[in-house]
């Protein structure tokens, strides 16, 4: 039922028409950077799970000797991680709203609600949008994504109400939801996958699930379409094994051999054209291609491929050892951008920066990462791997994947376990 | 002997189940008001209970032993020692670091009886929120009376105890006793859990993952050394622990055998 291929028979064209698809160590001491005087200063540009993790073990470990100011426009965070569950209708919005105060008040992080504009790389020093400027000993950038413009013709972020991303969670993920669950009766949702590399690589897929969760319960005869440029995506195996338990005939997945790399959009009109035929949809789920937060870029950070090349020991970057860049916007090798990542990679970086600064301990880095994803009501699945720093990228040195086939009981243990550990791991980022 | 609170117990299932129709459980009040009650009534009918239904009791224990002792010599390791539990106040074994939570809830009035150790066993964190007990609650009233009946022979005036049986040794995983003699570096071991604390909260809270703070030196040793052999099957914890040394396991087991309950 995923990428549709010669034999099976069916193409989109059938599956719109007729709704009958068949869907089948050693620690080391590293010297104290001279510092003229004070407290040596770190600023760090992007709340997210990387930047807030950062700011708060810098701060938290260093006892006060290091000034953390952390920059985030923002009041209030949303994870990405797990919005895909608060449109399934498994969380509420607000559980996935984390604010800033407890890292001000439990580690003294200077939380400046603002926008970074400008980066001064010889002066080390951040412009912000609202005027002032920040100096900085070290700089840690932390922005996520941004989208690239023109990767899906007649998409841009004017349109992101007509067509919304979600993928950077809150007002837009309020936003699908609400389109959603206004889907007329066998309507079709319409879901523009990403070309690799992007956040969350399970991610359209897990909520996909969770779309058809919805729609199973509240429009049963309605259809998904997925329009996809890959040939394959993360966990495709368990996906397309619960969405042929728990969703039959409703999901469908024109990948590229059918023109799922060859798609653009028209958003006055609600239109999908894959290649050259339109079709008209009820909600379309755009998630453009991606790149570093456009932070990165002002930055001089980033190279042509447009993430932020990094050392992997570090995280600094490539191209400035006063600047480490962390999370999705890296290029740094075989980690998926996740939160998990960015906090993996985080607590590296944090270890990394008081050692420059401050003379602490440094440890050889560590680096790991889970991925939960939920594929209906109790069926958690997961993949995960551990990684190392080699002097070319951060490299994958173990890993697994839940299996088909598994009991019931082990998919509601993985969900459960996924519940924990996102209450662990935003209280690693926020409190 | 337990309506008030057996029913609440159950009520705790049923609105799991069934949405807002059932009442909201009785809680602590009602339980805390048949305490005395229940143990008096558990004195006389404890005899009965041992003998009836000691062997599944015991079988039943199985889940709890790889934390808790009881029977003679018994001693706290990852949860306190259960001998003379019945009639206990939560939370009051000088010698046992509790959760925040656990000894809130003794301050608060709560005293182990049939009534509420069987709401407590019935779904652990609904009797006590942020608890550091691992357990996902036992479904059967009847498993639940068996394990209780058993365990009530434990508590009350006895002289001929059975011993209290290891929570863990290195023997049953096929490990060298010579890892625990391995003393861990608490800075170091601080430093490998940040990789622990992404999924494990260090306040007590367990939603599907455990608890891991305070835990006795040897018994998180030889859990790592589990995984890290293939002997006990997680995928996750395979992979973290098959990593790690022997002086990084130490290491971890003297951080968090030290760690305070924090978020």
């Amino acid at each position: 039922m995923s990428k549709r291929n010669g034999e099976s028979g069916l193409n989109r064209r059938h599956f719109l028409a007729t709704a009958a698809a068949a869907t089948t160590a050693v620690s080391a001491l590293s010297a104290p950077a001279v510092l003229a005087q004070g407290r040596p200063r770190v600023v760090v540009v992007g709340g997210g799970a990387g930047g807030a993790t950062a700011a708060r073990y810098i701060a938290k470990d260093s006892k006060g000797a290091v000034d953390v100011t952390l920059v985030e426009p923002s009041r209030a965070y949303y994870t990405c991680f797990f919005s895909n569950l608060y449109i399934g209708g498994f969380r509420e919005f607000a559980s996935i709203g984390h604010s800033y105060g407890a890292l001000a008040a439990n580690h003294g992080i200077n939380v400046v609600h603002d926008w970074a504009v400008s980066i001064d790389r010889d002066a080390r020093s951040v412009g912000l949008a609202g005027g002032g400027s920040l100096a900085y000993d070290r700089l840690v950038l932390s922005p996520g994504i941004d989208f690239r413009e023109g990767s899906v013709p007649g998409w841009d972020l004017s349109q992101q109400n007509r067509m919304p991303h979600a993928y950077k969670a809150g007002s837009q993920t309020q936003l699908l939801k609400a389109q959603i669950e206004a889907m007329p009766q066998g309507g079709v949702y319409c879901m523009v996958a990403p070309p690799n590399p992007f956040r969350c690589p399970p991610g359209p897929y897990e909520r996909i699930s969770m779309v058809a969760h919805v729609l199973k319960q509240a429009n049963p005869t309605a259809k998904i379409l997925i329009v996809d440029p890959k040939e394959k995506f993360s966990k495709q195996g368990l996906f397309e094994d619960g969405w042929q338990r728990h969703y039959p005939g409703m999901i469908e997945r024109v990948g590229p051999d059918f023109g799922g790399d060859k798609v653009e959009v028209r958003p006055d009109s609600l239109e999908v054209v894959v290649d050259g035929e339109a079709t008209k949809v009820d909600v379309c789920n755009v998630i453009p291609a991606q790149q570093a937060g456009r932070v990165a870029a002002l930055a001089g950070v980033t190279d042509e491929s447009g993430w932020a090349p990094v050392v992997p020991h570090t995280m600094e970057s490539r191209a400035d050892a006063n600047i480490h860049v962390l999370g999705d916007a890296a290029l740094q090798g075989d980690m998926p951008k996740s939160g998990f990542s960015a906090n993996s990679q985080a607590k590296v970086c944090a270890m990394a920066v008081r050692g420059a600064l401050i003379g602490s301990s440094v440890f050889p880095p560590r680096f790991s990462n889970t991925c939960w994803s939920l594929i209906g009501t109790d069926d958690g699945v997961k993949v995960g791997a551990s990684y190392e720093a080699t002097d070319e990228k951060i490299a994958k040195t173990d890993g697994f994947i839940s299996k088909t086939g598994e009991s019931a009981e082990l998919r509601k243990a993985t969900y459960e376990e996924s519940l924990g550990w996102y209450a662990a791991i935003t209280g690693d980022m926020f409190s | 002997m337990t309506a008030p609170c057996t029913a609440s117990a159950n009520g705790l299932r049923s609105t799991k189940a069934s949405g807002r129709h059932r009442p909201r459980p009785a809680g602590l009040a009602a339980c805390l008001a048949s305490g005395l009650l229940s143990v008096a009534l558990l004195m006389v009918l404890s005899a009965a209970a041992w003998s009836a239904d000691a062997g599944r009791g015991k079988a039943l224990f199985d889940q709890c032993k790889r934390c808790h002792q009881v029977g003679d010599g018994a001693e706290h390791r990852i949860g306190p020692q259960l001998n003379d539990v019945f009639g206990r106040a939560a939370g009051s074994l000088a010698d046992y670091r509790y959760s925040q939570a656990m000894k809130a809830a003794g301050a608060g009035g709560l005293v182990w009886t049939e009534a509420t150790l069987d709401a407590f066993l019935s779904d652990p964190v609904a009797l006590v929120p942020h608890s550091r007990m691992s357990f996902a609650g036992m479904a059967e009233a009847d498993d639940r009376a068996a394990l209780l009946a058993w365990l009530g022979g434990f508590s009350g005036p006895r002289s001929d105890l059975p011993p209290a049986e290891p929570t863990a040794t290195p023997e049953e995983f096929g490990l060298d006793p010579r890892i625990l003699a391995i003393e861990g570096d608490p800075e170091y071991g601080a430093y490998l859990a940040g990789e622990c604390i992404t999924c494990h909260r260090m306040d007590g809270t367990v939603k599907g993952i455990p608890s891991i703070t305070g835990w006795p030196l040897d018994d998180f040793v030889i859990a790592l050394h589990a995984y890290k052999g293939g002997k006990r099957v997680h995928p996750v914890m395979q992979m973290v622990a098959g990593r790690l040394s022997d002086e990084e396991i130490a290491a971890l087991a003297a951080h968090f055998h030290r760690a305070e309950d924090s978020p």
